[in-house]
Formats: structure tokens, sequence, C-alpha cells
């Protein structure tokens, strides 16, 4: 497989006032055209190690790393203007809550337009036209109407589904969802990871995909980083996640209630601060 | 055993003239004391509006309400807040950030007539398993798991026999979600409690409760044992639907 995105030895620090927290620590993985997922509970670096890759994450936050190349083309070098470039066109991410990610001012339409005619030289009117065949490849009925609407007249998973179309029509490379789906229902969740699904499969992007939900995980993706206090824990293939190793990955599957087996007590994670120091796992193709 | 909730033919609305909104349609149900009853379905359902009309927060309702064979009428009484409490989804938001933990349950507390304040806050603490240490905390310095503990602390503060617990898990993370049911299991053995659950997460409803009533769009299509439910014996299309959504979440 080719290796779209090499991201090598990367740490995410913030200074504070009794010395720098580490967020993360030392984490090196690559991403072919596949569907990575990374797992973790909140708190593990999962989300930044999404933002760290686009270069989102601000002063006084520090991003080092031996490379984050794209192609061999390594984004820390590149100057803000030309990050932009990378931005969307090349890169782009779903955010967690499209409530407080889509510009509450300005129409829906009206945002899609801005973020495809900033990518691509094309009228007004192509750009539209663009426009409502995404919402529509997104499965939103009525395409024209939500155009006019403004993001607070539309529901969560409306939103979702707005913010992935506004992303996936720079046509990117790669697509990084961060929990695109914990704010929507189980029903609405199916349907959400179906056109994602979809449309990175014919498209042959790259996805990562940035969730704490285990099974969705293991269901909806090829290869599994499983996070733990900053670093890596364990890689494993998403449908042997079931068969992971570390104490950790199985504790949180364990933690689970289960539809099919039923139990009196959850298992609870007793954690080993072996697993804090224990070097990071190399996640490369 | 007794019925701890009645609810008969429930309507609530929302808004006034032509705004307004049914956000439950001629909803039943009997809870017995001692028992733990989930409330399923999508969002926008109406399962929480039912919680909420149980507590007052829902003014405007219509039907037949009744907690102990006692039945409710628009205006509640002390004694009612005495027996059913409710614990909110998000503990990020229930409680007062400038409040610290003494200063939550303590005012709970002193409203609901107690004199022992001091030994009682330390006693919650101890029940929700974080202890003394945690008492003077802001909830800023506490975890999404802390915080949900502390709000159960305080729902539990009047020495309620029931519990309304509106999502009380999906603000946090699954080995945190863990310890919360577990702690909500342990309560309810030792205080006798009678539960009330909302909840879109099916295995969530199935590991704490043994009925649950399935809502779609106001109405409640379904009731049906979580012993069934998990053998697939549903009678209503949408339950299976909904059975088949949370178990193949990528269609």
């Amino acid at each position: 497989m080719t290796t779209l995105l090499d991201v090598d030895n990367l740490w995410v620090r913030f200074p504070n006032r009794s010395g720098v927290f580490d967020a993360v620590r030392g984490v090196s993985f690559s991403l072919g055209r596949e569907r990575l997922g990374i797992v973790g509970e909140s708190g593990s670096g999962k989300s930044l190690t999404g933002r760290a890759i686009l270069r989102l994450i601000r002063s006084p936050g520090i991003v080092e790393a031996g490379h984050i190349n794209l192609h061999g083309d390594n984004l820390l070098n590149k100057s803000e203007a030309e990050m932009r470039k990378v931005r969307g066109e090349k890169i782009s991410m779903v955010m967690q809550d499209p409530k407080f990610s889509l510009n509450p001012v300005m129409t829906v339409g009206d945002q899609i337009i801005e973020a495809y005619r900033l990518h691509a030289k094309a009228s007004k009117a192509e750009a539209y036209k663009k426009s409502v065949e995404m919402l529509e490849a997104v499965s939103i009925r009525d395409a024209e109407r939500v155009m006019k609407a403004y993001p607070h007249e539309m529901s969560g998973g409306m939103g979702q589904r707005i913010m992935i179309a506004m992303m996936l029509i720079p046509n990117p490379e790669i697509l990084i969802a961060d929990e695109p789906t914990s704010a929507l229902d189980v029903s609405v969740q199916g349907q959400v990871l179906s056109i994602m699904d979809k449309l990175v499969k014919e498209r042959g992007m790259g996805l990562i995909f940035i969730s704490h939900d285990l099974n969705l995980v293991s269901q909806f993706c090829d290869r599994v980083l499983i996070m733990y206090a900053g670093r890596i824990v364990e890689v494993c293939k998403a449908d042997k996640l079931h068969e992971a190793k570390h104490p950790y990955t199985q504790g949180l599957l364990g933690s689970l209630p289960r539809f099919d087996a039923p139990r009196d007590r959850l298992q609870v994670l007793t954690r080993d601060p072996a697993w804090r120091e224990a070097p990071s796992v190399e996640a490369r193709l | 055993m007794s019925d701890a909730i009645s609810i008969e033919n429930l309507n609530v609305w929302f808004g006034e003239h032509h705004d307004l909104f049914q956000a439950v349609k001629h909803a039943s149900l009997t809870v017995a004391s001692g028992a733990s009853f989930g409330l399923v379905g999508e969002s926008g359902s109406g399962k929480s509006t039912i919680l909420r009309a149980l507590t007052g927060l829902a003014p405007q309702w219509e039907g037949q309400m009744s907690i102990n064979g006692t039945d409710l009428t628009h205006k509640r009484d002390k004694q009612f807040y005495k027996t059913v409490q409710m614990v909110f989804q998000d503990p990020y938001a229930s409680l007062h950030p400038r409040h610290s933990v003494d200063q939550v349950l303590s005012e709970t507390l002193q409203l609901h007539g107690f004199k022992d304040i001091d030994n009682r806050v330390n006693k919650l603490l101890l029940d929700v398993g974080l202890g003394p240490a945690f008492r003077f905390r802001y909830p800023h310095q506490l975890s999404g798991g802390q915080r949900q503990r502390i709000a159960i602390a305080r729902a539990l503060a009047a020495e309620p026999k029931i519990l309304l617990l509106d999502e009380p898990t999906s603000a946090l993370d699954v080995s945190v979600q863990a310890e919360i049911l577990n702690l909500l299991c342990d309560l309810r053995a030792e205080h006798g409690l009678t539960y009330l659950m909302v909840s879109h997460d099916l295995a969530v409803v199935a590991h704490m409760c043994e009925r649950a009533a399935v809502m779609r769009n106001g109405e409640i299509v379904e009731i049906i044992e979580v012993a069934d439910m998990r053998a697939g014996k549903t009678t209503h299309d949408y339950t299976a639907q909904l059975l088949h959504a949370s178990a193949n979440r990528v269609a």
C-alpha cells in the first residue's frame, strides 16, 4: 500500500504553571489508502494527534516531530500560507460537534460554496451546483432548502452530514474525522458512517477515524491504534480487536455492557503505572 | 409489589398557540417498586420529556401520574422531592461552576431540612466512592466521572426512593461509564431504589433494567422485557430496527 502520510515521533506539549504537560508523547504512524482508527479514553491525546497533523495547535501549545510527511513533503516546514493550501485541499477534518464548528451567521450554502471556491477556480453558479450535488451525496433530501438554511435550523445529524459535505467538496486525499458520530443517535450514526464509508471508498481516500467507541471502530476501520496517556500502546487489525493483547485494550473492551452477553457487574479498568512508561508502539505500514 | 411510578395516558406539550408541539402522546407505563425501567428511542422521541413531566419541569401536561399511589398535581410538595430525584445528562452543565462540592451538597441537605449536615456530606461522598478529600473542590477540578458522582450524591441527599436518570453516562468514556453503572447498581441494592432510566444506548439499558419502553415520535410503541429484547422477540418493527441499528452500526 502506498503511504500517504507519515508521522514520526510526534510530541504535543503545553507549558503550565507547574512545568510542561506532555499531551502526546512520541507517536509514530503512517497512513495509506485505508481506514485507520484511533481509540482511547478522553485525555489520551487522540484528538490532539489529529489536530497536530493539520498544525491546528496554537501557541502556547508546542508541536514537535521528526517529520509529518505528506507524500514525502514535510508539513512542519511549511509557512502558514502554504498550510492553508493543505487544509481542505489535501487533508480535511470533520470536527466533533457540528453545533460549534459551523458558522452560525452564514447560511449552509454560503459556507459550502466558500469551502469549494477557496480551492477550485469556479464561478458562483458552478459552485452552487456542485454544493447541491455534494449535499445530495451525503443523503440530504431537499438540498436546495438546506442551502438557504442556517446551521441552527438543522438537527445534529444533518449538521454533521453538512460538515462532511463541506470537508469532502475540495476532494481531499485524507480525511480526519474526530468523533464524527458521538453526538448522534445510533440510527443516525449508521447513516452518517455508511455515507463516509462510501465516499472514502469511491474516492480512494485515507481516513483517520478518531473515536472512543471500540465496537464502532472494530466494525468500521481496517487498522486501529490504541492510545493511552499520549502514547500508542497497541496496534491491531480492526477485526482482530477482540483478540487484543494489551491489558488496557482488554480493559476497555471489558468495560462495555454487552447486549448479547449480560453480566451482573461491569469490569472496571485498573490502571498500571507501567503503561504510561512503556515506549510508544510504532504503527507504520 | 406495588407500583412506584404509574403513568396513564400522559400528554406533554411545549410552546403555545400556533407553536404548540406535542412531545409526548398518550404514554402509559408502570414501574414496580424496586424495579429498574428503561426508556429508549432516538433523540426527540420524548423520553427525557417524560422524566421532566414527572419532576415538574414540563408544566404543560395532561393525564395521570402517580408516585407510590399518590396522584401528582401540577404543584409538587416537599414530600415529592424527598421521594423522587433526578440525575441529569451532562455533568459539565448540571453543577454550578462557582459552587464547591461542599456548597452543592450542604445546600441541598439544608433545603431538605436535615440537621447533621457535616456528617451527611461526608457520608454522601463516601456513598458515591469519592471520599471527604473531594469536599472542597470546585467542578472544574473534577473529571467528568467525578462530576457525575457528585450529581448522583446530590440526588441521593434527600434519601429518595426513586431516581430518574436522564442519560447518566452518555457524556462519559466507556471506562468511566462502567464505573458509574456499577455504582448505580450498588446504590440500588443498598438503598432499595427504583430507577427510571433514559438512554439511547440499548446495551446500557439492557444492562441496567429489567423492562424497557421503546419510544418514537412521542409515542410508546412497545414495552418489552429486556430478556425478550436480548432474544430478539420484538412485537414492533421499530424495536427490531433499533436493535439492528445498534448491533451493526455500519450498514
